[in-house]
């Protein structure tokens, strides 16, 4: 909602169509509701990120460091240089327009600088003017105009109104990534102190502590625990972890949400129950506490020095391969940057199921496979004992995270296991999943609580669709491998479709799993009566 | 002609001014293409405004109960409670309706013939106006809902485990005398 500032007398008068001006003359203007907080002095500094100072978005003085225009600039020359890629999207696109209404940004807001390629010309321009001989010489006529205070406050505006989902990537016809554009847009903003508190936060704690929500080993064992009792009052079963233990077969990496958050941490009951289930000789670590990796939204070096400690956890316990769980950007990180960031893991070994004794060659170098693709390879090989019916209560929808989708290519390993677990599974219209997938609207650091209308702004493409299929279906429960997803998607649910909840695949099989020695279930993973099991305690 | 038959009649007409109506109140690169874009999913603002708006103009000439009006005004207001407008401007569309039918009576040589079938329809669209201030506040409530929601989410686990551990601690003894004890040593005895 904009702020109410009419006077009786303009509202007599008020004409509420929008001015018709061009979108370099229409000046930005940073509302309420639709930016983060500003990142603390303390956080930046534990990581040594540049320029820290006091400021507000809301605030006409953001106080920028002295120099702060060469600072930027500078920064893009660096960038060209060492990004053959930006310096590609930054001469290539033709403003053909195929992505402008790709975006769920663009789409919820229907605000012309959120088209991908407009938000991308919000930088360009500053390229034309500084760094091509066209923008020096005509200007704006060229699409090239002046890097000014109100300017690079336009940019961090919309660069932070943007998740690097890549669904615009998918329809350019010059593949151009909209997602690389947004990262180096916010390292420029980075370097002059211009961070979030809901990613500097997360990345100090991710420094100094392993995980993104800053719980030490003792928190995140007791967490657990806490876990391990439940599952044994809904089983009957207790089980027994490890946690940093040396020689273990298998390192498994999840994102710390599920540690903590609701309904994060029914999917992390459901790992347990499974490893448990298959006498699996793998490990926890509390120093490889996160596979997410805020870092990734604030610049690759940062990104890069989150990452280290997968590798050199995996090498410090000697495992031979390592696991990881449901997350969203987790996965475009490892499966795209961490082999080259802080490989060769040649201490490690191709990832081989000891169960199946399946090989996964796709993660051949960099040596960690995803839990759906170790989970759907169990099933397929019948290692696993199901009952289906106990998630008849529930209706599901698959919703493709953005990367794991965009960013991995995985879209058959999610739909096979819920097809295996649940009887009732309906998909969502053909261009609204897949590749096609719409962000959840609050991926990149950008699942805060004061930004909520542009959550819901962002999110409402998606929540579309789910509506769709529980208007036809009847679909109650939204499925994915995200744990930013399992956040967030539970508050856009509960403003645009009441009545859908949230949950990770491994929860959906944690519920089907049928367990050597475990009493009659008569409750599901989240402590809810069973169908027809009503009165049974 | 009765009045509710013309109106059937002049409904694609007025439907049309009335769409039109709110899409004046996007940027136009956007009006356009939340007229143009036909596929639902790819344009979720556009087809929602404009199917819920075919809805409510059946519904007023059905005369439909208020439960079934508000759930197509819900779709709408839904949307529009969180973009970039105040809330008049969110809402202003309802009133609009009433300009989209006159201009579209004007026209008609009969039209005089029903003053009290007019104004009683455009009792109804003001009727359609609170109804709609109602759902718009209800909106914002959920807003803010779900910003509380989201920090007691956050700590929830937290706070179980305080009070296991608190549980396990002081379970044999009073509350009573724990306070007492507190006092006693906030005070320095």
């Amino acid at each position: 909602m904009a702020k109410f500032t009419a006077k009786p007398k303009d509202l007599i008068q008020i004409d509420f169509k929008n001015p018709k001006t061009g979108w370099m003359d229409t000046p930005v203007e940073i509302r309420e509701h639709m930016f983060c907080h500003p990142a603390k002095a303390k956080e930046l500094e534990t990581v040594g990120f540049p320029n820290i100072h006091e400021w507000r978005p809301q605030d006409e003085n953001w106080n920028l460091p002295e120099g702060w225009k060469e600072t930027v600039l500078n920064g893009i020359k660096e960038r060209l240089q060492k990004y053959r890629s930006f310096h590609v999207f930054m001469d290539i696109c033709v403003r053909c327009g195929a992505c402008a209404d790709k975006c769920h940004f663009y789409l919820g807001t229907g605000d012309p600088k959120n088209m991908p390629v407009l938000r991308a010309e919000l930088l360009r321009s500053i390229y034309r003017k500084y760094f091509t001989a066209s923008g020096k010489i005509l200007g704006k006529t060229a699409g090239a105009r002046e890097l000014t205070e109100d300017v690079l406050k336009e940019i961090w505006y919309y660069y932070y109104q943007c998740t690097e989902c890549r669904r615009c990537s998918v329809f350019c016809p010059y593949g151009i990534d909209q997602a690389e554009i947004t990262m180096i847009g916010r390292e420029l903003t980075n370097l002059l102190g211009l961070q979030l508190g809901w990613i500097g936060g997360p990345v100090a704690n991710c420094y100094m502590k392993g995980n993104h929500l800053g719980l030490e080993p003792h928190t995140i064992k007791s967490n657990i625990e806490m876990m391990l009792d439940d599952i044994e009052t809904i089983t009957g079963i207790r089980i027994n972890p490890t946690f940093n233990r040396k020689g273990a077969e298998i390192l498994f990496v999840t994102p710390s949400g599920d540690l903590f958050a609701m309904p994060g941490i029914y999917t992390a009951m459901g790992y347990l129950m499974l490893f448990h289930e298959l006498g699996l000789d793998y490990t926890w670590s509390t120093y490889a506490s996160e596979g997410g990796n805020f870092g990734f939204f604030s610049s690759n070096e940062m990104a890069k020095r989150l990452n280290s400690k997968i590798y050199a956890e995996a090498k410090r316990l000697g495992v031979k391969w390592v696991l990881g769980g449901e997350c969203g950007h987790m996965w475009r990180v490892l499966h795209q940057y961490m082999d080259t960031w802080n490989g060769p893991a040649d201490f490690l070994e191709v990832p081989k199921s000891p169960i199946t004794g399946t090989v996964f060659d796709n993660a051949k170098s960099a040596k960690m496979t995803h839990i759906s693709e170790f989970t759907a390879d169990l099933i397929k090989h019948g290692k696993l004992k199901l009952d289906k019916s106990r998630n008849d209560h529930l209706k599901v929808t698959f919703h493709d995270s953005c990367n794991t989708a965009r960013g991995m290519g995985m879209f058959e390993e999610p739909r096979y296991i819920i097809k295996n677990v649940c009887n009732h599974f309906y998909e969502m219209p053909e261009n609204t999943i897949r590749e096609k997938t719409f962000c959840c609207g609050s991926g990149t650091g950008l699942n805060a609580s004061e930004n909520m209308e542009l959550r819901m702004r962002g999110g409402l493409p998606r929540a579309n669709a789910v509506k769709y299929v529980h208007e036809q279906h009847g679909v109650n429960m939204l499925a994915n491998v995200c744990a930013i997803d399992r956040a967030t998607l539970s508050a856009s649910m509960d403003y645009w479709v009441p009545g859908v909840g949230v949950a990770g695949i491994s929860e959906l099989v944690g519920n089907a799993l049928v367990m050597e020695g475990e009493k009659e279930r008569t409750a599901d993973l989240r402590g809810e009566t069973l169908p027809g099991k009503e009165g049974a305690e | 002609m009765s009045f509710n038959k013309l109106l059937s009649e002049k409904k694609p007409a007025i439907l049309k001014k009335w769409f039109d109506a709110i899409l004046d109140t996007y940027p136009a690169e956007t009006a356009d293409f939340l007229k143009k874009q036909k596929d639902r999913f790819a344009n979720p603002v556009g087809s929602t405004i404009y199917s819920g708006m075919d809805s409510l103009l059946n519904s007023l000439l059905n005369a439909d109960d208020p439960d079934t009006i508000s759930k197509y005004l819900d779709d709408i207001v839904r949307i529009r409670a969180v973009q970039d407008f105040t809330p008049s401007q969110s809402l202003a569309f309802v009133f609009k309706l009433k300009d989209a039918v006159r201009e579209e009576m004007s026209g008609e040589s009969n039209a005089g013939d029903f003053p009290g079938e007019l104004i009683a329809f455009e009792r109804r669209v003001d009727a359609l106006a609170l109804t709609a201030f109602d759902i718009y506040m209800k909106c914002r409530e959920k807003i803010y809902d779900l910003k509380a929601n989201e920090l007691r989410n956050m700590t929830v686990k937290l706070v179980e485990r305080a009070n296991l551990i608190f549980e396990a601690r002081y379970r044999d003894i009073d509350l009573k005398d724990l306070v007492l004890e507190g006092n006693k040593s906030e005070r320095g005895e």
